[in-house]
C-alpha cells in the first residue's frame, strides 16, 4: 500500500526521486479518503513551486483538497492525462496517477520526509 | 411497511425517467402563437443593423397537451412539502399557505411595472412598508431593506454596509470572524467583500469558544458573523458577552437569520447585541422554496447602519402617502428594481394572518416539536450535544458507521423509501456523520411520530441488514446516481443529433 | 392555530415527553437579559377571507401597467404569458420543493432545469448555462467577478449604455473591494464607442482589463455592433460580457456567435409576470473553457445504478457549501421557479412562436416610432438600429405629458429621468431630462398605438 522506494509527507503526497527530479503524487490513503476523484487541477509546465505551497487541487464529487509540494523547484512535466481520466489517481496512485515532475532546487529539502514505514504509522493514527 | 420496502432491489420504479422535451412533439407542432401582425412587416435585417440570427435556436416544438403531460410527469418525480415531512435542518421547510399564492397573483400586484408613477403603486408601497415594519419589530432592528433576493444576497448586502461604515470611521479593516459551525455562504460572502476569514472553534457546549474569540479580536476585525441559535440548534447563552467583546474592538456583529424560526417574539437579535440580521422569507415567513428559489433576504440593521442600506427604500410620509427614498450614505443597490416583490407579498400575507401572537406561537411549537423528536431519537442515534435544543437538533450516525458500516448518507437514502425527505446531512461540519433535523411547526404529532418511527426502524435495519440500507433507495423514480461520472464528463445541455 | 396541526392536548403531552412543565422551560438557555418581555406589536390574526379581502384592498390601491395600454419597458416588459405557464408553476411538486440536493426524489426539478439550461445555451449560442441568478444586474456583476478570476486581472470596463441600475449594481459590488470598474460614455449615436474611438482605446490600453461589459440591445433599445466590440475586447486580452434580452434572441444573432465569452441577462420577458420588478431571474452562460469559474448551480445528465437516465447537481465543488471562502460566488438560493416559467414559456411558444413574437414586437415598435415622430412632438436623438424599444426626445415637459397620458389610460413609456443615475457624462446626459423610452410588446395593437399617437399630438 505504501511502496518503500517512495518518500511521503504529512499532507499525504508521495515523492519519487530520480536524480535531481522529483515525481509527486498522492498516497493510497489520500485517494481512498477522497473517494472517486473527478478533477485534478494542475499547474503549467515551467511554473516554479515552493515547498509547503499549494501547486494544484484535487476534487471528488463533494470535496476539494489542495496539493502540496515538499520541495522548491521548477515544474518540468505535468501529467496531462489526468485531465481526461482523473480516476487514474484512484486506480494507480503511485504509477499512472502521478501528478507533476519538478526539477529540485535543493534536494536536501526532502531529507525530512517520512519513510513508508513512518508514513504508515502516521496514517494509522489519523484513521 | 418496512418489510414491504425491504424486498425491492431491482424492482421497477413507479415513475421512471422521461424523454427530454426536445425529443417530444413534431416540427409542425405549435402551442401558443402571437396574433397576426396588424402593422406593416419590416425588413428585419435592416432594422437590426444586420444583426439577425444566422441559425434559429434549438427550442422544442410541442403542443399544449404535450407540455402538460411532460411537466405532470416531471412533477410526479419530485418530493415537496405537500408530499410529506421535509425535516431539512436549517432550511425551515414549513407549509406554504395557498392563499399567499393567490394574493401574489392578484393583478394589482403581479401586473405592476417597476417604473410606474408612484401615484399608481401606493398599495404596493404600503405593503412593503408594512412588511418592513413587521421585520423591524421581530428583529428589534429599525433599518430595513427588502432588496436582497436571497439569504446569501442579504449577507453580502449587510457586509457591504459594514465595510462602508468602517470606511467612514476611517478604516475598512480586513478580517471577519466566523465560527466553524457556520453556513458556507458566510465565508463565501466574506471573500466577496474582500475580507479575510478567521475561523473560531466551537466549545464543548457547541457555542463560540470565548477564549479563542477574545484572542482573535482586534481592531483589524470588521465583523463577527454568527448564527444564533447556531447550526447545532443551540442558543448561545454567552451571546451578550460575545457581542460586547466584538463591539469593544469597534467591530460589528452580524446575525445569520437562517434560524429565526426558533425565536420570534421570544428573543430579538437587536437585544442580543447584533447590528444586522438577514431574514430568509422563504424559511421563517413561509414563502415557497420553488425548487431552489426565488426567496427573499431582507436585511435589518441598527439606526447607525441604516444610512448605508441600498436604495431605494420605501417609506411612509407624514401625510400618509408612500414613496421611495435613497439612504444618505447608501452603498448603492444590490440588484435591479426593489426586490423579489412577489415573495414580499406572500410574506406580508403570512404576517397579517398570524400577527405578533401567531408568530410567537410558531416559534414555540417549532422548538417543542424539535425537542420532542430529539427525545424520541436519542436512543437510536448518537446525540453529540445533549441539551435542550431550539427549532432543530443534530444527531450523529457515528455508531451506525462504526458498528455496521452504514453511513449517514445511507440512512438519508433509506428514509426516501420510508416516504420522508431526509434531514440535512454532513452539516454542520463539526459533527461527524451529522443528521440535522428541523421538523418545523407545521408537522402534526402523527407525522412527527411517523418520522421518528422510520428513523428508529432504519437504525434497526442498519444493525440487522446493513446491506439493505447501503443499497437504498429502492422505491424512488431513479436510484443512486453516478455522480462521479456526471462530474468527470459534464453533460450540461441537450445536443441535438447531427 | 393556523398551519399548526398540533392540538392543545397534544402540546401538553409533548411537553411532558420532553420533561417540561411549560413552554418557557424550553427557552431556559436564553439569558433573561435577552428575553423579549412584551408581545410583538405586529397586527394580524386575519382569517383567510379577511386576509384575502385585505390583500385585494392593497392590490386595488395600485393601477397596474398590465391594465393600462403600457409602453413601459426599460428592463421589465409586458409580454403575454401563456396559460400553461402558471398551471405548471402552481404544481406543489415544483413550488414547495427545496434545492434538489436529493436527486432520487428531485428528478422533476433537475430535468426541468437541465432543459432550461439547454434552452439558454440554444438562445445565447453558448456552451454552458447555469441554473439561474437573482436577476440581470447581479448576473452582470457576477460575470465581472468571474472574468477577473479567469484573467487574473481586477479591472472591468463597462459600457455606459448598459442599464443604469445594472451599472449601479456593478459599482456597488465593485465597492466591496475585490475589483474596479471604469465606465465608457456612450457616443452621440446612443451606442458604445467602438474601435478607433479614443475613449474606448484608452480605457483598454493598459492590458489590465478582465472584461468589457456591454448590452445589446442597450438601455436605449439600440442594437450594438457586438462583433466589433468583441474584437476590441479580445485585442486587449479582455473577455467580452454581453447582456441581452432573451426574447429578442428569437431573431437577434446569438451573442456567442458574435464573440461573447459570457452572456447574461434578465429573464423576465420569458413567461414571468412584471410583479413590480421581481421575482424573475438572471440567466448566465459561458464557454466550456471557463466552466469551472462559473457561479451558481449546474445540473448534469448521468445514469443511476440501474442504468436509467437521470439528472444531478454537478461540478458543485465550485460552490459555497463546499469551497466556502474560495467559492466562485456566495450564491445559494437562486430563482429556479422563475427559470422553470421561462422553460415552459419557451416550450409554449416554441422556436417559431418566439421568432414571431420577437418580430411582432420589433415591427410594432418601428410603427409606433414612426407615428410618434409624425406627431411633431418628438424628435429622434439618433438613428441607430433598434429592436422593440427606442428613445425619443419630447419637446415639452415629460412629466406633464406622462401624467396627462395616464389619465387617458396610457403608460407613456419610461422617462429616462425615472431610472436612477441615468449615466455618466456624455452626449446623452444633456438629453436625459427630455428622453423617453418606449417599449412595444406583441400585446399592443395598431389601434392602441394610433390612439396613443393621436392623444399625444393633441396635448
Amino acid at each position: 500500500m505504501y511502496p518503500s522506494d517512495l518518500k511521503y509527507d504529512k499532507e499525504h503526497e508521495w515523492v519519487r526521486v530520480e536524480g535531481d527530479v522529483a515525481v509527486i503524487g498522492i498516497s493510497h490513503f489520500a485517494q481512498n479518503q477522497l473517494g472517486e476523484v473527478v478533477y485534478v487541477d494542475l499547474p503549467s509546465e515551467g511554473d516554479s513551486v515552493n515547498a509547503g505551497e499549494a501547486f494544484g487541487e484535487i476534487e471528488s464529487v463533494k470535496s476539494v483538497s489542495e496539493l502540496y509540494t515538499p520541495a522548491d523547484g521548477e515544474i518540468i512535466k505535468v501529467n496531462s492525462a489526468l485531465a481526461d481520466s482523473p480516476e487514474t489517481v484512484n486506480e494507480d496512485p503511485y504509477g499512472d496517477g502521478w501528478m507533476i515532475k519538478i526539477k529540485l532546487a535543493d534536494p536536501s529539502q526532502l531529507d525530512g520526509l517520512l519513510s513508508a514505514e513512518e508514513y504508515e504509522a502516521f496514517v494509522s493514527e489519523e484513521a | 411497511m418496512t418489510e414491504k420496502l425491504a424486498h425491492t432491489p431491482g424492482s421497477a420504479p413507479s415513475r421512471g425517467p422521461r424523454s427530454l422535451i426536445f425529443e417530444t412533439g413534431a416540427p409542425e407542432s405549435r402551442c401558443v402563437m402571437p396574433p397576426a401582425l396588424d402593422v406593416p412587416e419590416i425588413d428585419l435585417d435592416a432594422a437590426l443593423g444586420g444583426a439577425t440570427r444566422s441559425e434559429p435556436p434549438v427550442l422544442p416544438h410541442v403542443t399544449e397537451v404535450e407540455i402538460a403531460r411532460h411537466y405532470a410527469h416531471l412533477a410526479s418525480m419530485n418530493f415537496g412539502v405537500d408530499s410529506g415531512s421535509y425535516p431539512l435542518g436549517s432550511c425551515t421547510m414549513k407549509y406554504n399557505p395557498r392563499v399567499n399564492e393567490d394574493a401574489a397573483r392578484l393583478e394589482g400586484f403581479s401586473g405592476l411595472h417597476p417604473y410606474q408613477p408612484e401615484s399608481t403603486t401606493h398599495g404596493a408601497l404600503e405593503l412593503m412598508v408594512g412588511l418592513a415594519d413587521a421585520l423591524a419589530e421581530v428583529s428589534g432592528l429599525p433599518g430595513v431593506t427588502l432588496q436582497p433576493a436571497a439569504g446569501a444576497h442579504g449577507e453580502l448586502t449587510a457586509l457591504m454596509c459594514f465595510r462602508a461604515y468602517h470606511v467612514d470611521c476611517g478604516d475598512a479593516r480586513s478580517r471577519v470572524i466566523i465560527p466553524d459551525s457556520a453556513h458556507g455562504t458566510n465565508p463565501a460572502t466574506v471573500a466577496m467583500c474582500g475580507y479575510q476569514v478567521t475561523t473560531v472553534p466551537s466549545d464543548a457546549d457547541g457555542g463560540v469558544d470565548m477564549d479563542v474569540l477574545r484572542s482573535v479580536l482586534d481592531t483589524d476585525v470588521a465583523a463577527l458573523m454568527l448564527t444564533n441559535p447556531n447550526t447545532l440548534g443551540l442558543f448561545d447563552s454567552n451571546i451578550l458577552e460575545i457581542t460586547e467583546a466584538v463591539h469593544a474592538v469597534g467591530a460589528l456583529a452580524y446575525c445569520d437569520g437562517a434560524n429565526l424560526n426558533a425565536i420570534m417574539g421570544i428573543s430579538r437579535p437587536a437585544d442580543m447585541g447584533f447590528d444586522a440580521l438577514h431574514i430568509n422569507l422563504h424559511k421563517t415567513f413561509s414563502t415557497p422554496h420553488g425548487g431552489g428559489g426565488p426567496g427573499a433576504g431582507p436585511v435589518c440593521v441598527t439606526e447607525a447602519l441604516a444610512p448605508y442600506l441600498p436604495g431605494p427604500v420605501p417609506f411612509r410620509r407624514e401625510d400618509g402617502s408612500y414613496g421611495f427614498a435613497q439612504p444618505a450614505s447608501s452603498i448603492g443597490r444590490v440588484r435591479s428594481f426593489y426586490g423579489n416583490f412577489g415573495i414580499l407579498v406572500r410574506a406580508y400575507a403570512y404576517v397579517r394572518a398570524l400577527g405578533g401572537e401567531g408568530l410567537r406561537e410558531v416559534s414555540e411549537q417549532a422548538v417543542l416539536s424539535a425537542n420532542y423528536l430529539k427525545e424520541r431519537l436519542r436512543e437510536a442515534y448518537d446525540l453529540p450535544y445533549d441539551r435542550t435544543c431550539m427549532h432543530e437538533f443534530v444527531l450523529s450516525g457515528s455508531r451506525q458507521k462504526r458498528e455496521y458500516g452504514v453511513r449517514t448518507f445511507d440512512i438519508a437514502k433509506r428514509l426516501l423509501d420510508h416516504g420522508f425527505h431526509p434531514p440535512t446531512v454532513y452539516f454542520p461540519l463539526i459533527v461527524e456523520e451529522a443528521l440535522m433535523i428541523e421538523p418545523t411547526e407545521t408537522e402534526s404529532l402523527e407525522e412527527l411520530d411517523r418520522f421518528a418511527d422510520a428513523m428508529i426502524a432504519i437504525a434497526e435495519e442498519a444493525s440487522r441488514d446493513p446491506e439493505l440500507v447501503k443499497g437504498a433507495p429502492y422505491t424512488t423514480p431513479v436510484r443512486r446516481l453516478d455522480e462521479a461520472g456526471a462530474a468527470r464528463n459534464p453533460d450540461l445541455r441537450y445536443r441535438p443529433e447531427e | 392555530m393556523r398551519h399548526i396541526p398540533v392540538t392543545c392536548d397534544q402540546r401538553e403531552a409533548m411537553l411532558r415527553a420532553v420533561g417540561c412543565s411549560n413552554i418557557s422551560d424550553l427557552f431556559a438557555d436564553i439569558p433573561e437579559e435577552v428575553r423579549f418581555a412584551r408581545p410583538l406589536e405586529v397586527p394580524g390574526g386575519l382569517g383567510e377571507m379577511e386576509l384575502l379581502s385585505h390583500m385585494r384592498g392593497l392590490a386595488d390601491a395600485n393601477k397596474p401597467a398590465s391594465g393600462l395600454v403600457s409602453f413601459a419597458g426599460a428592463g421589465c416588459y409586458d409580454h403575454y404569458v401563456p396559460s400553461i405557464v402558471d398551471h405548471v408553476l402552481r404544481k406543489p411538486e415544483f413550488f414547495t420543493t427545496y434545492t434538489p440536493y436529493q436527486p432520487e426524489v428531485s428528478q422533476g426539478t433537475l430535468q426541468a432545469i437541465y432543459e432550461y439550461q439547454s434552452m439558454i445555451c440554444a438562445l445565447t449560442g453558448m456552451d454552458v448555462a447555469n441554473a439561474s441568478m437573482y436577476d440581470g444586474a447581479t448576473a452582470l456583476a457576477e460575470a465581472a467577478m468571474m472574468a477577473c478570476r479567469v484573467t487574473r486581472q481586477r479591472r472591468v470596463v463597462c459600457a455606459g449604455t448598459v442599464h443604469p441600475e445594472w451599472r449601479r449594481t456593478l459599482s456597488t459590488y465593485a465597492g466591496a473591494g475585490t475589483f474596479d470598474v471604469t465606465f465608457l460614455s456612450p457616443d452621440e449615436t446612443g451606442l458604445t464607442p467602438g474601435m478607433g474611438h479614443s475613449a474606448a482605446a484608452s480605457a483598454l490600453k493598459n492590458g489590465d482589463v478582465a472584461a468589457l461589459l456591454m448590452s445589446s440591445p442597450n438601455v436605449f433599445g439600440n442594437v450594438e455592433d457586438v462583433g466589433a466590440i468583441a474584437a476590441l475586447a479580445h485585442d486587449a486580452a479582455a473577455l467580452l460580457v454581453v447582456g441581452t434580452n432573451p426574447l429578442l434572441l428569437g431573431v437577434l444573432e446569438a451573442p456567442g456567435v458574435q464573440g461573447a465569452d459570457i452572456v447574461v441577462g434578465e429573464g423576465q420577458p420569458l413567461g414571468n409576470a412584471m410583479s413590480f420588478g421581481g421575482p424573475a431571474f438572471g440567466f448566465f452562460a459561458c464557454r466550456q473553457a471557463h466552466m469551472r469559474h462559473m457561479p451558481g448551480r449546474l445540473i448534469g445528465r448521468t445514469v443511476d445504478v440501474d442504468g436509467n437516465d437521470a439528472f444531478v447537481l454537478t461540478l458543485s465543488t465550485r460552490e459555497q457549501h463546499i469551497r466556502r471562502e474560495k467559492a466562485t460566488s456566495n450564491i445559494c438560493s437562486n430563482q429556479a421557479l422563475c427559470a422553470l416559467a421561462a422553460a415552459v414559456y419557451l416550450c409554449a411558444v416554441g422556436r417559431e412562436g418566439l421568432a414571431s413574437t420577437a418580430r411582432a414586437c420589433i415591427a410594432k415598435a418601428h410603427y409606433l416610432r414612426d407615428r410618434l415622430l409624425k406627431t411633431g412632438r418628438f424628435t429622434a436623438p439618433w438613428d441607430a438600429p433598434f429592436a422593440h424599444e427606442f428613445a425619443l426626445v419630447y419637446d415639452g415637459d415629460v412629466a406633464e405629458m406622462h401624467a396627462a397620458m395616464l389619465e387617458f389610460g396610457f403608460l407613456a413609456g419610461v422617462p429616462l429621468s425615472r431610472i436612477e443615475s441615468a449615466g455618466p457624462a456624455g452626449p446623452t446626459a444633456k438629453l436625459a431630462a427630455s428622453l423617453v423610452l418606449f417599449a412595444v410588446t406583441e400585446k399592443r395593437t395598431r389601434m392602441e398605438m394610433d390612439a396613443f399617437a393621436g392623444e399625444v399630438a393633441s396635448l
